[in-house]
């Protein structure tokens, strides 16, 4: 098996598994208690929250746990909007191909009356920083623009759209979901007020991440109840949870020299290989991207129906094809990089684990090779294109 | 829980009838790359009967399943039988196909009645009436 979806999650890490079970059998107290079993429930949450914070570059303070990318991700856009809607700033820049969370979070503010600009992503995927200050108006409040996409891993210029909002005094929010743990991320040095972190996207459990919120930047609560995460985000923490996404964090972020340059090189591999494809390309810009990221258009072929047959081989991968979403649409990150419907339906995600190895890598690109001809040797779109009788697009 | 039923996973794995009949007297084509399904079918109808029948597919696990299962409900049928067949009989025959992907055996159903249509319109013989 050769599991290549590590933006859709990965496996927790054996220092992440032996800390969470630990945890969950001996020190099952409620951080909040007064007596021994609470108390040393407090200090491992607090230890994780400092481990966390030096991975960054935060104080510890500014660190508040969640139940992962997405409330992080709510909870942050939510806050700034408060902030500036009391000031009657009621204007947010953001891009097009953010995820989900991100995108529907501002639709809903939309509807209670605020604007959103989303920012062009051009074709390689990559937001232009100074569209961005132009983008931002005298009532804007906030700029998200995520890290890294999780599709077609292009990595954002997050440095200098920060040091744009700093200068124009806007809020800046980044999901850095798929960044954290893969890239090095610095929350001072990127002129970031507020950002978006899940532990299973870097071998941490399911259900557990983070946000960042720069001392000074008042959250608004989206879980109202106790006084935990000083008064930010009540109940009971998830004190395993979290002291396993602090061992799995520390640990990425010592390996990340050599894990990134190990995926670099496998990503590159894979890309030149899926290259020799005829009518494929690849999406986003070539460099600026994740170290394991590998994202293509093919076309001719349906994305869902080369996802079971790499199944089949032992090959897990993920693709923006309407069928896989259950929606009629194709991804709209690859919409958004101005792939047309015809294509974007055809695409594959690779996201590479740091233990792939060589032979795995041939293996993909042997894999794909075989079946996107297979597939479109009864595909009628492939007939017309060989036929001359439609033009192609890729 | 799988995704498909074992059915459906047969089909897509090992399609039935995949390919072009060169002198098809009955061609269909329906769907759109826009939406990600194209489906290609070719009849050879000799004295009213369904001699061969062969499909193209552009689509998702679903709708390769579909026409290969289409194909196969009508092979050596007479045409009054294959004008009859129906979407639910399509995916009743898969052992069922998950509710968002019920517009698979809808467009398997719209490729078959395309191709008997053209045959048809070909040979000049009246199609029967559709079942009410």
């Amino acid at each position: 098996m050769i599991y290549a979806d590590h933006a859709a999650t990965t496996k927790m890490s054996d220092a992440a598994l032996l800390t969470m079970t630990s945890l969950l059998k001996e020190v099952w107290g409620n951080p909040s208690s007064l007596y021994g079993v609470g108390q040393r429930a407090r200090e491992i949450l607090e230890k994780a929250r400092e481990d966390i914070a030096a991975v960054i570059g935060a104080e510890p303070r500014e660190i508040i746990f969640t139940s992962g990318g997405s409330e992080a991700d709510n909870q942050a856009i939510r806050s700034a909007a408060a902030l500036g809607k009391a000031k009657g700033h009621m204007h947010i820049v953001s891009s097009a191909f953010e995820h989900h969370a991100v995108l529907h979070t501002l639709e809903a503010l939309k509807r209670d009356g605020f604007e959103i600009t989303l920012a062009d992503v051009h074709e390689n995927g990559i937001v232009v920083p100074e569209e961005v200050e132009k983008a931002i108006r005298e009532d804007t409040c906030l700029v998200t623009i995520m890290y890294a996409n999780n599709e077609i891993g292009t990595i954002q210029p997050i440095r200098e759209i920060g040091a744009i909002c700093r200068k124009r005094n806007v809020l800046f929010h980044t999901d850095a979901v798929q960044a954290i743990g893969h890239i090095p991320v610095h929350v001072a040095e990127d002129n970031i007020d507020l950002l978006s972190a899940s532990a299973h996207k870097f071998h941490g459990p399911k259900g557990v991440g983070f946000l960042y919120a720069r001392k000074g930047v008042r959250l608004s609560n989206l879980i109202e109840g106790g006084a935990q995460e000083r008064g930010r985000r009540a109940g009971t923490e998830n004190v395993p949870g979290v002291a396993a996404m602090a061992a799995a964090l520390k640990e990425m972020q010592e390996k990340m020299p050599e894990n990134a340059a190990h995926l670099i090189e496998m990503r590159d591999r894979l890309i030149r290989g899926l290259q020799e494809i005829p009518h494929a390309a690849l999406n986003g810009d070539a460099q600026r991207r994740l170290p394991g990221n590998v994202s293509f258009c093919f076309e001719g072929i349906e994305g869902e129906s080369l996802l079971l047959l790499l199944d089949d081989r032992g090959i897990q991968a993920s693709s923006g094809s309407a069928c896989t979403s259950g929606s009629l649409d194709p991804s709209h990150v690859l919409l958004a990089i101005g792939r047309v419907h015809d294509v974007a339906h055809g695409s594959l995600r690779l996201s590479l684990g740091e233990d792939v190895t060589e032979a795995e890598a041939d293996e993909i690109i042997q894999a794909v090779k075989e079946v996107v001809t297979y597939l479109r040797g009864f595909s009628p779109i492939w007939r017309d294109l060989m036929s001359g009788k439609k033009e192609p697009i890729l | 829980m799988a995704l498909y039923s074992e059915k459906v996973m047969d089909h897509f794995r090992n399609p039935r009838n995949v390919g072009v009949i060169e002198d098809a007297n009955g061609i269909g084509e329906v769907g759109n790359a826009k939406c990600g399904d194209i489906m290609k079918m070719y009849l050879k109808i000799e004295d009213e009967i369904i001699q061969d029948v062969k499909f193209e597919t552009f689509g998702c696990g679903s709708a390769i399943a579909s026409s290969s299962m289409a194909t196969e409900l009508i092979k050596g049928k007479p045409v009054s039988e294959a004008m009859q067949l129906t979407n639910k009989a399509v995916a009743e025959a898969l052992d069922g196909l998950p509710d968002y992907k019920m517009h698979c055996s809808v467009l398997a159903e719209e490729a078959i009645r395309s191709a008997l249509e053209d045959y048809q319109k070909r040979t000049g013989n009246p199609l029967p009436e559709e079942p009410a």
